[in-house]
């Protein structure tokens, strides 16, 4: 974050404005990531006009950057009208996330003429097979490169975005080679989302240990090595003061139902647009007050780790893992691999069997039969 | 009376944060932010307004300030953000300066 930006963002967490958020104008989508989370059927989308009420009211509330993602935004047939009406009417500075399926030419010429911030597009290898096999969509990775090539001609800000998975493992440097032959940026996130219903087995899709041993230990990925592995000083009261991330505090998430959530990874529902003011639900939702009120020194587990100063730790993950104080593995496994020092979730789980077994009931009348916890 | 006239760029992102404008420029992303007196010129700059009148009615009224000075620190900043594509500025009256 630029400097200035930070700053604006400070006072925007002192005056409780949400500067930044995401509305998922749609969860359908013409690919079918292995990895992702959503469901892809419309359950009742909000409509164009809703839509532009909603960001007339975020507008007022104060909201200056609006993240449109989706699904595919570029389904939604009303797609330019709502990006005109949010840079033209409201003065959103806009970032789109997208695949890019269905931008060509004319669509990179219109983006260029409305104006956003940055494009960004999913991208999960240099290689067709490898891409293909985890978007589901034979010539989808060659449709995006297209597409990214006619938006980069704009002039347009252009960012591919990579989710590391044991699919596409050895491929996280060829697209960053491809980024750089084509001069865009590059991110690459290690993290696997549950679904929305909570069904968790998609995160089998995550790298093991020594696979994100590696990628920490990428000296073009992560700078100075050294520096990124180092273990942290232990937290002291300030640190322990500090917020655990932006969700809920300067930024939040809108679904395309209306839904309002701290952050697209922390579905928490908190009130719904459709029935309340956007502003309303900011301020005045328990729920988001709730998430609002927690401090690092409040988290169950992590306040007694000793990555919990930096530790990457995700609020949203803790709670789909059945709670928002407490620790998010994924983050856990990070620190881990990053210092080789485990967390204390980790260790605590590691104590887990032996304690089943220590407050085990063993009835007189079963006391004779083979332990299935022991066994 | 100073013929010049200003106009916000319509491709600029902008927001208000308590009396202070945020304001993104659409040519290169870079972001600026604006004191309240700048927020004042911005906010009044409809292409239609001459650039004096702005000053008359909307900075010396709110702020102890000699006017002809007023008038010069204001072309200065107009220009200036007109040099990083945020504020269009004319000898004109501009027609389309908040429009599409």
């Amino acid at each position: 974050m630029s400097g200035l930006l930070e700053q604006m963002t400070e006072k925007a967490l002192a005056r409780n404005i949400p500067i930044s958020v995401q509305l998922d104008l749609t969860y359908r989508c013409n690919e079918r990531c292995v990895h992702c989370y959503l469901d892809h059927e419309d359950h009742g989308e909000m409509t164009t006009a809703e839509i532009k009420h909603l960001l007339d009211e975020m507008a007022d509330a104060g909201v200056f950057i609006l993240t449109l993602s989706g699904g595919e935004i570029f389904l939604r047939k009303d797609f330019f009208e709502i990006l005109e009406y949010a840079r033209f009417e409201r003065q959103f500075c806009v970032k789109l996330k997208t695949n890019a399926l269905m931008i060509r030419e004319r669509e990179a010429a219109r983006i260029r003429d409305i104006g956003v911030e940055s494009i960004q597009i999913s991208i999960y290898s240099d290689r067709p097979e490898v891409h293909d096999a985890i978007t589901l969509v034979p010539g989808s990775l060659q449709r995006s490169l297209a597409a990214a090539r006619f938006l980069k001609s704009q002039g347009l800000r252009v960012i591919f975005a990579n989710v590391l998975m044991v699919q596409n493992l050895q491929d996280y440097q060829g697209v960053r080679a491809l980024a750089e032959e084509l001069g865009v940026e590059c991110t690459l996130d290690p993290t696997i989302t549950p679904m929305m219903d909570g069904d968790r087995s998609v995160l089998s899709l995550g790298v093991d240990q020594d696979a994100l041993r590696q990628v920490f230990r990428d000296q073009a990925l992560v700078g100075d090595v050294d520096e990124f592995c180092t273990i942290a000083a232990p937290a002291d009261e300030n640190a322990l003061s500090a917020l655990p991330c932006s969700a809920g505090h300067t930024a939040c998430y809108v679904s395309p139902y209306g839904d309002v959530f701290p952050c697209v990874q922390f579905p928490l529902p908190t009130g719904n647009v459709r029935k309340e003011r956007f502003l309303d639900i900011w301020r005045h939702s328990e729920r988001m007050n709730e998430v609002r009120s927690i401090r690092l020194k409040h988290l169950t587990t992590c306040t007694s780790c000793s990555h919990v100063g930096s530790c990457t730790r995700c609020p949203g993950l803790a709670f789909m893992e059945g709670n928002m104080r407490g620790p998010s593995s994924q983050d856990c496994e990070k620190s881990f691999a990053r210092t080789g020092i485990p967390s204390a979730n980790m260790l605590a789980k590691k104590q887990a069997p032996a304690n089943l077994v220590q407050i085990r009931v063993v009835s007189a009348s079963s006391a004779t039969q083979p332990s299935a916890a022991i066994a | 009376m100073s013929s010049l006239y200003v106009a916000r760029n319509p491709r600029v992102a902008a927001r208000s944060l308590d009396g202070e404008m945020m304001i993104m420029s659409g040519r290169d992303s870079m972001l600026f932010t604006l004191n309240k007196t700048a927020t004042i010129l911005w906010q009044a700059a409809d292409g239609a307004t001459p650039l004096e009148l702005i000053v008359q009615q909307k900075i010396c009224t709110e702020f102890e300030v000699e006017p002809g000075e007023a008038l010069r620190d204001a072309e200065t900043v107009a220009r200036d953000l007109a040099s990083h594509g945020i504020l269009q500025i004319s000898e004109e009256p501009i027609v389309r300066g908040d429009s599409k």
